[in-house]
């Protein structure tokens, strides 16, 4: 979108739901061993007296969602804050058992982060983390004709909320950072990140300036986006809505909406005047969090590769594309699946140099194609890293050709078949046996002596009928590399 | 009826009355009290406890004081607690239903050691108030002078305890709410150190002030509830992690150092209206002390004028959020009209209307004192000016062990004598500086009025030192009667 003499200022609000085994501030469950969100059970049989706001109970602090926190912090930058506070933010509302959310106001565990986000290849973009704080989930309230219901299977699921900075300048940064944002907390590993269940979604602040003004414009929030894509839409239509609205004469008011993404707009939810005042106060019932230095330096410890490292070193190291590594690197597990095969086929006796982009290749093409189809992540399926190793090693080696392998996945995602059975039983080896090609361009030769005499009075075009007639001879098994070989050879007349 | 813990354990030793015998006596003596003091009698679940005690001591021969120090003891629990299975109201329409579905610390920790559960106390609904005029249940009445208050907000605990309805009850104490009608009743009164007892399944009324503890009639039976009851609890954050003083009552009895023993007596605490009886009772202890070889030390708690002001800022702010829970949609009652509310403002305007006017006034107040544009001249002041108030007390207690004084300026009044709610706060006056800091306190008895209204004395002790604050009052009350 080109804005003309306006500028768009954005700021995101991360909301990341953290992977820990129980809840924030009690002993239920946060997840499932079969990884079914806890929201989807029986209503409201995942709670006890502290997540369902009992009179006299009371919380107490999950310990490893203060490691998750700092480790988000570490990996974003950030000062941790070694006396945190948890605060009540007051509102009345059936999902908010308590009368109010635990969350952090003040005294935030992470302060003054920063991340270099890339907005298109060789093109970075610096945006501010300005904190990250800890606070619990409410639940979930479900609107039925006449009268609503409340589920507080999901009460006290601990989050973190990542604020930015207003440093991004347009939707397409925007969803740059958000992309960012969201490879890094999956590959520190303290948030599934899974969108479709809200368990990564953001809030966006967008306000438009005349170029060059210094002074921020009135903003508007959005609240509760859970795509990327929605995001970047969503902002656009925002910034176009505001700009129009100014130029029309009429000012922006600030407000909260709501991104409706089938219609593709934003509509007001409440006004500035309607807006909440939480009466925030630290609660007396949690004593303020002390992170010591050594509770820091433990948590170091586990901080893993980054995403842009990881990124840059399969270019460096693996001579991938630019956007097959940014690819390959948007999740932890992902890069994993990608590290993995990569080292089965080590074990095939196929080096990392070698391997690396035909890999990348087929994980970014066609084995992503297989999953967005079936609507699940490329490394979720019954592809494991040893069918991918073996993909690699018969393409490399020329035993299969490019079309008989895409055929092989296809078959082994079904049903997790060995590469190696499909191709066996389903007869998809190129045929690299020298006398079957030669006879078969010897009749092919012969059958078509017009081209022939096409071919050699200067008419190379008719190379590739050629090379398509032999093919169609072979049942499309003949290796192309020594299809093209010989019929050169032969064609020149030399073994005529 | 025998209302002393040592001397019922000597009647189970002796075979004069089981276990079961007591709990029905008192059963029985609460159940024809007009005093109004029990809002739930737990008969079965008691005569249940009883019987297992009763069990427990044919097993051993004698009572297990060990392992079971508060065996077959009857108590009364102050309706704000938590128990599985048994209606808790805190004294309010709001939860004239609620049943809660698990059971606080400190009920658990006492019953553990033996103890039976004869019912649940009245009080001022939601601890909030200091004569026990604020209950749904009706006032509770005083156990020697029925036209006057037993003082509150654990008035029931007060008066079962003075009117022989229980051996000992639990009361909980945010501004004075234990001692005060201990003085009233000549009880024995304690508040514990903030973060002693497990707050835990205690209803929160402010949750930085709140503090549970023992009333009874004799200071060692405090000592041996106080030593079942401490400790930390890790299902509460606030509570504090040092080691349990189990041996509180045991230590009861040591000799004190009295040549080295130093007594503040703040000035600010001698206030004007203090009633002359009261004022010359309290005295005339400081005096006995002094007679023992104590050294009284003038001290000063110059911020002490301020807490009633901050006080009054903090609890009702905290109150104001802890109370927002109460709504009808999970548990409690739902009034009439809540169900057909036109949005959600007007399902909370009808779902919250049961509160009594005094938790709607805290409720109010303490929405206003944190709300946005006057946090910061109320909320946030009180909370520096408490510090201030805190810092009073370390500075005394470099000088002092103890710091002494009045409960109150008067004795039990007269139903319906304090209409104005300003002058029932001012009320609290010598009891809120102990919660604000979070010490130690007790009060205990010193005297007499002309009316034969009991005076309390009031003794502060450094925090954690509940020991040395027990074994002074221990003297006192032991050299007093010798």
């Amino acid at each position: 979108m080109t804005l003309g003499n306006w500028e768009a200022v954005i700021g995101l609000e991360i909301h990341c739901q953290l992977a820990t085994e129980t809840k924030i501030f009690c002993a239920c469950p946060a997840r499932t061993a079969e990884g079914v969100s806890v929201a989807d059970l029986q209503p409201n049989i995942n709670t006890c007296p502290v997540c369902t706001g009992h009179p006299g109970a009371l919380p107490v602090l999950n310990r490893k969602v203060v490691d998750y926190a700092i480790l988000a912090g570490l990996a974003m930058n950030c000062r941790i804050r070694q006396r945190n506070v948890f605060a009540r933010k007051n509102y009345f509302y059936p999902d908010s058992p308590k009368g109010y959310q635990l969350s952090q106001y003040e005294l935030p565990i992470c302060e003054d982060g920063h991340l270099e986000v890339e907005v298109r290849p060789g093109e970075n973009k610096r945006v501010i983390i300005q904190r990250i704080h800890m606070e619990e989930d409410a639940g979930k309230s479900i609107h039925l004709s006449g009268f609503s219901v409340v589920n507080l299977n999901r009460a006290g699921v601990p989050l973190i909320e990542i604020v930015s900075g207003p440093d991004m300048r347009s939707a397409e940064e925007a969803g740059a950072y958000m992309r960012a944002v969201h490879a890094i907390v999956t590959h520190i590993g303290v948030t599934d990140g899974n969108m479709q269940e809200g368990n990564f979604r953001c809030d966006a602040n967008v306000s438009v300036r005349p170029r060059g003004r210094k002074e921020f414009g009135t903003r508007v929030e959005i609240k509760n986006v859970n795509s990327f894509r929605y995001v970047e839409k969503a902002i656009d239509f925002e910034i176009a809505r505001q700009i129009s609205l100014i130029q029309g004469g009429g000012a922006v008011v600030q407000e909260t909406r709501l991104y409706d993404a089938d219609r593709g707009l934003t509509s007001s939810m409440r006004s500035k005047e309607e807006a909440m005042d939480y009466r925030y106060f630290p609660d007396p019932d949690l004593m303020a969090v002390q992170v010591d230095p050594t509770w820091i330096e433990r948590v170091r410890k586990n901080l893993p590769e980054l995403p842009a490292k990881r990124r840059d070193r399969y270019i460096a190291e693996l001579g991938l594309s630019h956007a097959d590594a940014s690819a390959l690197t948007a999740s932890a597990a992902l890069a994993r699946f990608f590290e993995e095969s990569l080292a089965e086929l080590d074990a095939l006796g196929l080096s990392p140099q070698a391997g690396a982009k035909p890999l990348a290749n087929w994980i970014t093409g066609e084995l992503s194609r297989l999953a967005n189809e079936a609507g699940v992540q490329p490394q979720s399926g019954k592809i494991r890293p040893r069918h991918l190793a073996g993909l690699v090693k018969l393409t490399v080696e020329q035993v299969i050709s490019n079309t008989g392998a895409k055929q092989a996945l296809s078959l082994a995602w079904g049903n997790g078949e060995a590469i190696e059975t499909i191709v066996e039983r389903e007869g998809l080896k190129q045929v690299s046996d020298t006398g079957a090609l030669e006879a078969a361009i010897k009749k092919i030769l012969a059958a078509n002596a017009g081209q022939v005499a096409e071919y050699r009075s200067g008419k190379e075009k008719v190379f590739g009928f050629f090379v398509g007639q032999v093919m169609k001879e072979m049942k499309g098994k003949a290796n192309p590399g020594l299809v093209n070989e010989f019929l050169k050879k032969m064609l020149s007349g030399d073994s005529q | 009826m025998i209302q002393k813990i040592d001397e019922i354990h000597g009647a189970f030793d002796r075979r004069e009355i089981t276990a079961v015998q007591l709990t029905k006596k008192y059963l029985e003596a609460a159940r024809a009290s007009r005093l109004n003091s029990f809002i739930t009698l737990c008969e079965e679940r008691a005569l249940g406890q009883a019987r297992a005690a009763d069990e427990k001591i044919a097993s051993h021969g004698r009572v297990p004081r060990d392992s079971h120090p508060l065996l077959g003891i009857p108590l009364g629990i102050k309706d704000i607690f938590t128990i599985e299975g048994v209606r808790t109201t805190c004294a309010s329409k709001m939860l004239d239903n609620y049943v809660p579905p698990y059971t606080a610390t400190l009920v658990e920790r006492l019953e553990a050691k033996g103890a039976v559960t004869l019912g649940k106390t009245n009080m001022d609904e939601f601890a909030m108030g200091g004569s026990n005029e604020n209950s749904a249940y009706g006032n509770v009445l005083h156990p020697t002078h029925p036209d006057r208050v037993p003082g509150g907000s654990s008035g029931g605990s007060a008066a079962a305890v003075g009117g022989g309805l229980c051996v000992a009850s639990i009361g909980t104490d945010t501004g004075g709410s234990i001692r005060l009608p201990a003085h009233y009743c000549g009880l024995v009164g304690l508040k514990p150190t903030y973060g002693s007892v497990s707050r835990y399944g205690m209803v929160a009324f402010a949750s930085s002030l709140d503090q549970a503890g023992p009333m009874t009639t004799s200071v060692r039976d405090a000592a041996i509830l106080f030593d079942a009851m401490n400790g930390h609890d890790p299902r509460d954050s606030t509570s504090a992690n040092v080691p349990p003083s189990a041996k509180t009552a045991a230590a009861l009895t040591e000799e004190i150092d009295w040549k080295n023993l130093k007594i503040g007596v703040p000035a600010e605490y001698f206030v004007e209206g203090l009633a002359p009886e009261v004022e010359a009772s309290v005295r005339a202890a400081l005096q006995w002390f002094e007679s023992k070889g104590a050294k009284l030390v003038p001290v000063s708690l110059p911020h002490t004028r301020y807490s009633v002001a901050v006080y009054y800022i903090v609890a009702v702010s905290e109150a104001s959020s802890n109370l927002a829970r109460i709504d009808g949609v999970r548990f409690g009652v739902r009034p009439p009209g809540a169900r057909e509310a036109t949005d959600l403002a007007d399902f909370y305007r009808k779902a919250r209307a049961l509160f009594g006017p005094e938790v709607k006034r805290r409720i109010i107040l303490g929405t206003f004192t944190l709300s946005s544009g006057y946090a910061d001249a109320y909320f946030r002041r009180a909370c520096q000016v408490r510090r201030l108030i805190r810092q009073d007390f370390d500075e005394a207690f470099t000088k002092v062990d103890l710091i002494a004084g009045p409960v109150s300026p008067t004795t039990a009044f007269r139903f319906g004598e304090k209409s104005d709610p300003l002058q029932m706060y001012l009320n609290d006056i010598l009891t809120i500086p102990a919660n604000l800091a979070g010490l130690p306190a007790l009060s205990m008895p010193c005297g007499q009025d002309g009316a034969g209204l009991p005076i309390g004395l009031h003794l502060i002790a450094p925090p954690f030192a509940e020991a040395a604050l027990l074994q002074a009052a221990n003297a006192f009350e032991q050299g007093r009667r010798a």
